[in-house]
């Protein structure tokens, strides 16, 4: 779920006309106190971060002057804070608050209907509050059909004991709450606390978004660079690999890495699931055989041969793994030789220096191993390919031997290099990319395998050589599929004359930079 | 007997001319399952592995119908509109197979259907199949594998990972036992028809005398399964297994639902509650073949 920073949650939340405190964020000291002297003391000075409790860290200042103002902002930026850096500082005016109320919306699994809940005590940890004070909280579930009116608003917050006229402007507020939330797709939003202030103001003091990652394309307004739950701010490879799948729809693929930079410890791999269950699955047949992880990656969904080849290049663009590890539920309705050639063409073009286990059973299993296992049998380590009836813990047990045998040597990443073309070739634009054929040397080939390769009927001989035979709108649409099997058999059947390139923005030049850390 | 599908069930097909639609309309008729006809708005007319395309819900309907149930392979953002569509033409069940379906949608699906009394499965679905019968979705991928994989048996099976529900329920077809019904009731944090519902319909069906349930962290689903056996709804053995055991807190490692949001949904929570409940939860899903065998006194 992608989060939102307090002051993008407030921005939000005054849009519907919820009464924010006067204020603005700032990236530098003198940022800050022009907004501090422009707004007036008192000021709050909050650091902009995705975690809760920030009072009790010490993550929220209050200020009387200029000074104050300038020692903080300097304290504040540039502050580890768990997993992040803190580049931005919230400046608000103080206000004077007679009670501190909560409202937040979830939404129920068990109904599908978003819950308000709602606290006349503010604070944090609100089942703890609802536990001591029960005549302090209400809930209500929300018809989704109808939304949140006022007067129900005013109800839940009238059983938390709320009297007199702010119950007008409690029930409006919550009403402009809801509709933010469902107009924006959140999964939740809470404002703790929403105060009351001594001029009889209902004003969200802080606020916490979370949007649904599948809504988050309807919003381009956020900036969420990656609408994908993340724990912190994501990786400049994690970026690379979201690129990836937000441009080919085709299957999925998640890309999250455990650890930033990979340990020179031999213990760490590369791992590839299948499947959501499939892949936690497999991820713990790893870890019980005493590996760490160093990203978790699922390609699933059906994924294009290219869209796992894409992963793979992506996983080996990290240095120190010693293994490579592929499995999901090993009873997979996809076509599993797709998976196959797109490990083919990874591991070829970056002839892998480490061994690889790769689990992929399921459907066409038998010609999934055998494709492994004719292409990729002069690498410089071994791969093997396993099926439905091999266990993820036999697998996994087979890595750890086949990394033993390798003496745990870390990987050392390689350049990407991109075809690149003469500019004679005969060109194919797929979704995603390019087929280059050099027709000059299909002349000397008698075989013509990548006609007999394609499956999907795109390309044919016309005078004896390979090409079209679709239309060129209908190849790029997506009636090539990017199966890889008309390179892959004219690399080791015919000339060579084939080349597909399936650009990957980022990663030549990621590339560069870790392989010029791996020579210091 | 079986849930939810059987070889009589009428289906149509939404998103048939797509790419994933054609695939899978291929593999339900090569199975047996009765695909009346299909949608793809702005391609009426056309002909997709012999079944008729029409451009909406309700010309199909007109011309083909009734229909019990409808398959939609639309894209995710597209899925509201299908599945509303569905459900107003007089749809009662549907499978929403997309990923990445915004929740948002959903709620809103499943406020229109119940208004309406139909039920949805997904999103984010491979599907249901009641072996030797019909499938709806693309469980098995192509039909000799079905065919191959699962077998008519005594075992319901429900789950939230696509994959470990074809992993399960080839286990148990190994083992020599068989499926009565293979529901995966989807990767998401909201799904139309969740693990309780589907318990109590396999509760109710005769075939059914062992469920195996694939439970992940994340959501309710599973606690309130132990509920339905604390009150009596479920009397039928259960053996569950809970995957993501040492997955972090608020990281997702694939499916959307497969995440604990503060207490909520953690692994201890659900292997408590269901052990306390009486069913059996075992460490490994390889082992759940041998834990059904048990209970069926095989």
């Amino acid at each position: 779920m992608a989060k939102l920073f307090e002051y993008q949650s407030k921005e939000i939340l005054k849009k519907y006309g919820v009464k924010i405190p006067e204020g603005g964020i700032a990236k530098t000291k003198q940022e800050a106190v022009d907004i501090a002297e422009k707004i007036g003391y008192p000021v709050v000075i909050k650091v902009q971060i995705w975690e809760t409790g920030r009072k009790g860290k010490g993550g929220i200042a209050f200020c009387e002057d200029a000074k104050c103002v300038e020692e903080y902002a300097e304290k504040f930026l540039g502050m580890e804070w768990g997993q992040f850096t803190v580049d931005t500082i919230l400046i608000e005016k103080k206000l004077s608050i007679k009670q501190e109320l909560f409202a937040g919306f979830i939404i129920d699994d068990a109904t599908a209907e978003p819950v308000l809940i709602f606290s006349s005590i503010g604070g944090s940890g609100i089942e703890e509050i609802a536990n001591a004070h029960p005549d302090k909280v209400a809930k209500m579930h929300i018809d989704y059909t109808r939304g949140l009116y006022s007067y129900q608003a005013r109800e839940v917050a009238r059983k938390t004991g709320i009297k007199g006229k702010i119950l007008n402007k409690i029930g409006t507020t919550l009403a402009k709450l809801y509709k933010a939330m469902k107009e924006y797709d959140a999964r939740s939003l809470e404002t703790n606390p929403l105060g009351i202030t001594e001029d009889g103001d209902v004003v969200a003091l802080d606020a916490h978004i979370v949007i649904d990652d599948y809504g988050a394309f309807r919003h381009p307004d956020l900036g969420i660079e990656i609408a994908r739950e993340f724990p912190r701010p994501a990786t400049e490879l994690e970026k690379i690999a979201w690129n990836v799948e937000k441009n080919d729809y085709r299957g999925t693929f998640y890309f999250i890495q455990m650890v930033k930079d990979v340990p020179d410890d031999g213990t760490h791999i590369g791992f590839h699931g299948a499947g959501g269950g499939g892949s936690m699955m497999s991820m713990d047949a790893v870890l019980n055989a005493g590996f760490k992880i160093a990203n978790f990656t699922d390609t699933s969904g059906n994924p294009p041969a290219s869209k796992v080849y894409r992963a793979a290049k992506i996983i080996l663009s990290q240095p120190n793994i010693v293994g490579y590890f592929a499995s999901g539920s090993g009873v997979a309705s996809q076509e599993q030789f797709h998976s196959a050639r797109g490990f083919v063409k990874a591991f070829l073009e970056d002839n892998i220096d480490i061994p690889a286990v790769l689990r992929l059973g399921g459907n066409y299993e038998e010609k999934a191993v055998e494709i492994l296992h004719t292409y990729l049998k002069d690498l410089p380590c071994k791969v093997e390919g396993y099926k439905k009836d091999d266990s993820p813990d036999f697998c996994a047990d087979r890595l750890k031997k086949l990394v033993e045998e390798n003496g745990r040597k870390p990987h050392k990443v390689v350049p990407h290099k991109a075809y690149e073309p003469k500019g004679t070739e005969y060109v194919i634009e797929t979704m995603t990319g390019h087929i280059y054929i050099d027709h000059a040397l299909c002349e000397k080939c008698e075989e013509k395998p990548c006609v007999d390769a394609c499956q999907y009927d795109v390309i044919e001989l016309k005078d004896g050589k390979p090409m079209l035979k679709i239309d060129k709108e209908d190849a790029k649409k997506g009636k090539c599929t990017e199966c890889l099997a008309c390179e892959i058999a004219c690399k080791f059947h015919g000339e060579g004359a084939i080349h597909i390139d399936l650009p990957i923005p980022g990663l030549k030049e990621y590339r560069e930079k870790i392989i010029e850390k791996q020579g210091g | 007997m079986s849930i939810l599908i059987d070889e009589n069930t009428r289906v149509l097909v939404q998103g048939i001319t797509g790419r994933e639609g054609r695939t899978r309309t291929r593999l339900m008729k090569e199975y047996g399952t009765k695909v009346i006809a299909g949608v793809t708005p702005g391609k009426g007319g056309q002909d997709v592995e012999g079944v008729p395309v029409f451009d909406t819900v309700f010309e199909a309907w007109e011309k083909m119908g009734p229909f019990d149930a409808s398959c939609i392979f639309v894209p995710a953002p597209l899925v509201k509109e299908a599945a509303l569509e569905a459900i107003e033409a007089g749809i009662k069940l549907l499978l929403l197979v997309p990923d990445r379906v915004p929740i948002h949608d959903v709620l809103e699906i499943h406020a229109y259907a119940k208004q309406k009394g139909a039920r949805f499965i997904g999103p984010n679905t491979l599907g249901v199949l009641s072996p030797q019968k019909a499938v709806l979705g693309m469980i098995g991928g192509r039909a000799q594998s079905a065919r191959e994989w699962f077998k008519p048996g005594p075992v319901g099976v429900s789950s939230r990972s696509g994959g470990i529900t074809s992993a399960i329920s080839y286990y148990i077809s190994k083992a020599g036992l068989g499926e009565s019904t293979i529901v995966h009731v989807g990767g998401d944090a909201v799904v139309g028809m969740p693990h309780p519902e589907i318990m109590k319909l396999f509760e109710k069906d005769p075939q059914t005398e062992v469920i195996a349930m694939f439970g992940e962290i994340g959501t309710t689903q599973e606690e309130r399964v132990a509920e339905l056996i604390k009150k009596g709804e479920l009397t039928k053995p259960l053996v569950a297994f809970i995957g993501g055991k040492a997955a972090q807190k608020g990281t997702r490692f694939s499916h959307a639902g497969a995440i604990v949001e503060g207490n909520r949904g953690s692994w201890e929570s659900k292997v408590n509650a269901l052990r306390e409940a009486g069913a059996i939860v075992v460490d490994k899903i390889t082992d759940i073949p041998e834990a059904v065998k048990r209970v069926l006194g095989k």
